[in-house]
């Protein structure tokens, strides 16, 4: 099978997952005792029945659960996620603002934790047992055992109270674009990255290890190939394939990881958008906020399937 | 004619939790520019760490501990990284026993050999290529061209080994070291493959050390061949006189445990007992747990390979040697057992060897 067809096949198996993702979703909001016109209304005595089931009319909740998941859905698809409670706010103007927060700070993340962890699983790999690889190894456990919001804290007391390097909170409204933007990412972008980094690390090696052991291996150095292109070329692109599998998953860390990240660093991202929703119960906020990230895992495990294709060949038989 | 490679007193130990282990103890041959060397022995007798060990590439916890490995007269035990590259591959090809494993999965099979030849000659992409098309097309394989872009996974395991003699012989080596080529191929493959390395061998005047633990594919392809046995050569001898006149009881013992068509026995005459526990070997001989002949000296006395003739000690350039102390202090009761030629076609080591064996020193 040609690596294209490999790629089609794999997109078009991701609709079904994606109508399975808006499902759930939809579910479990409807799962939860109270919709939020209960919530609305139950302070107030005065709202009559017939008020009451005219805001449900309004706000798509009347009528049988298929028939509200269809109507949901349908809104969706054109990229409507309706409006926020209590403001009247377009949900989507929401996410378009947030998104791109959210996305740089989580690609930041990602670029330092692949950035890290690839050599440094490499060399801890190549000298396995030696100090390099010790020592790899313990800040690699540490970085995994060290949760995000302690160490994130620990960075701001650090770094911005006791050095004065960065401000404790961003500039309220700098473009994204703007340079000035990276100074602010690098502390939060750390703290998101880290974990990430010492997973991959961790990953990396012991792939990288075994894949060392692998007669051809051996093979390509009774070829004579200088030890670079043997590690490089030909142990790298190998053991690749399971730290791909990882990123994946990670992916799925960082996008939770984001929720505690950006209340710390008071970043306005989707993830600070998201507690604040939950706390202020606006549901169709968390609704769109929830199909967003499970869409983006979707895709995460899509392209590492593609990747996957594209690094092992066998991968594209099956 | 010239030694194109010498191996002089090779000595290499695993250091392994359980203990050391002397994979490889004093182990001396010489092979000729382009004849074919057999290493013969069962498995853990140290063959396939011997020819590992030509190449340097004993990794951790092995060690090369001593002696010198003379490639046309240059030793590669003293050769830094560097010139030790540029010796493999170019100077002497590998063929391991696995050749889907020794392919990298994720490259084409062509991409592969190329890779070696841009390498080692300095040849361009397209040269090199249409170098390795070529090769994969001598070696066998039909329709060369497109199957250059095959990845190993999509060649049979007869086609993986074919590819990896093209790879072996891809920079016109001298030597080339096949470590049990064959032994995980079906015998219709085997017996073609070992034909395409005999054939090749010749064509490309290139010298083989043939490792492997099948006596059949010794007789087939080999000019000379040495017997090892817990790490040390028991008998080296060209392999008409390994068959016909076997001169170690070891040698003997293996030859009389090949199965022939036209046999009546039911059961297969066997050498009792196994190899030596590597970490702690027997003292005196090492075959002497096992040996029908043993007598007490042999406990006691490690015998060195003497020329069987004289019973003086064997040199690089001797053509027969054998390591039993029959032939330095002569054993009471001599080495009883004979050989007989059977049709001419074949070889018979005689049953006296087995009756002796169920008299009573089976242990």
């Amino acid at each position: 099978m040609s690596l294209r067809r490999f790629v089609v096949r794999r997109a078009l198996s991701v609709v079904p997952v994606l109508f399975g993702v808006s499902v759930i979703t939809f579910g479990l909001f409807h799962l939860t005792p109270g919709d939020p016109v209960s919530q609305l209304v139950a302070l107030n005595p005065d709202v009559s029945a017939a008020e009451e089931a005219r805001l449900r009319e309004r706000w798509g909740l009347s009528g049988p659960v298929w028939r509200q998941y269809l109507a949901w859905l349908s809104n969706v698809l054109v990229g409507d996620f309706s409006r926020e409670l209590r403001t009247g706010r377009a949900v989507s103007g929401i996410l378009w603002r947030r998104l791109p927060e959210t996305i740089v700070l989580g690609a930041f993340g990602w670029v330092f934790a692949i950035a890290i962890a690839i050599p440094a699983g490499i060399y801890a790999a190549v000298n396995k047992g030696r100090f390099g690889d010790v020592a790899a190894r313990v800040l690699a456990l540490s970085g995994v055992s060290i949760p995000n919001f302690w160490l994130g804290l620990l960075l701001i007391l650090v770094f911005s109270l006791y050095l004065g390097l960065f401000p404790v909170l961003p500039p309220s409204r700098l473009p994204l674009y703007h340079p000035e933007t990276l100074r602010y990412l690098l502390l939060p972008g750390v703290t998101i990255g880290t974990a990430a980094a010492a997973s991959v690390t961790r990953v990396m090696r012991t792939s990288m290890a075994e894949e060392l052991n692998e007669e051809y291996v051996t093979a390509a150095r009774a070829r004579g190939l200088p030890e670079r292109t043997v590690v490089f070329k030909h142990v790298l692109r190998n053991s690749l394939v399971s730290v791909v599998t990882l990123a994946a998953t990670l992916t799925a860390g960082i996008v939770a990881g984001s929720v505690v990240v950006e209340s710390v660093f008071n970043w306005p991202g989707l993830g600070s958008e998201f507690v604040r929703a939950i706390n202020r119960r606006e549901v169709n906020v968390v609704m769109a906020i929830t199909l967003v990230t499970a869409v983006a895992v979707v895709l995460a495990n899509f392209l590492a399937d593609v990747l996957y294709a594209v690094l092992d060949p066998r991968i594209r038989y099956d | 004619m010239t030694a194109v490679l010498e191996v002089e007193d090779l000595t290499v130990r695993f250091y392994a939790e359980e203990g050391v282990v002397t994979a490889v103890d004093g182990l001396s041959y010489r092979i000729e520019a382009g004849e074919t060397f057999g290493v013969v022995g069962e498995s853990g007798a140290g063959k396939s760490v011997a020819a590992l060990s030509v190449l340097g590439l004993i990794d951790s916890p092995g060690r090369i501990e001593g002696g010198e490995v003379r490639f046309e007269g240059e030793d590669l035990l003293s050769m830094d990284e560097s010139a030790l590259r540029s010796v493999r591959g170019d100077g002497i090809g590998t063929v391991f026993q696995d050749a889907r494993a020794a392919l990298n999965p994720v490259y084409t099979v062509g991409e592969q050999i190329a890779e070696t030849i841009e390498h080692h000659l300095e040849y361009a992409p397209s040269t090199a290529r249409d170098r390795a098309i070529r090769l994969l097309d001598r070696v066998g394989i039909a329709d060369a061209e497109t199957r250059y872009s095959d990845y190993p996974h999509e060649f049979s395991g007869g086609m993986c080994q074919r590819a990896a003699i093209a790879m072996a012989l891809s920079c016109d080596p001298e030597l080339i070291v096949a470590d049990e080529p064959t032994t995980a191929l079906d015998v219709t493959v085997e017996a073609r493959i070992l034909d395409l390395l005999a054939e090749l061998a010749d064509e490309f005047d290139v010298a083989v050390q043939l490792v492997t633990h099948d006596l059949g594919v010794i007789a087939g392809t080999c000019d000379r061949a040495m017997v090892m046995y817990a790490g040390e050569a028991v008998e080296t001898a060209p392999v008409e006189e390994l068959y016909y006149d076997p001169k170690h009881p070891y040698t003997a013992g293996l030859m009389s445990a090949i199965p022939r068509v036209g046999d009546d026995d039911d059961r297969l005459p066997t050498i009792p007992g196994t190899m030596p526990d590597p970490i702690d070997p027997p003292p005196g001989c090492r075959f002497h747990p096992r040996c029908p002949f043993a007598e007490e000296a042999c406990t006691r006395t490690d015998p060195a390979l003497v020329d069987p003739e004289t019973g003086e000690a064997a040199t690089l350039d001797d053509d027969r040697a054998a390591a039993c102390l029959e032939y330095t202090e002569g054993l009471s009761g001599g080495l009883d057992y004979s050989v007989e030629v059977a049709g001419g076609t074949g070889e018979h080591v005689e049953k006296a060897i087995d009756e002796r064996e169920e008299g009573g020193s089976d242990e």
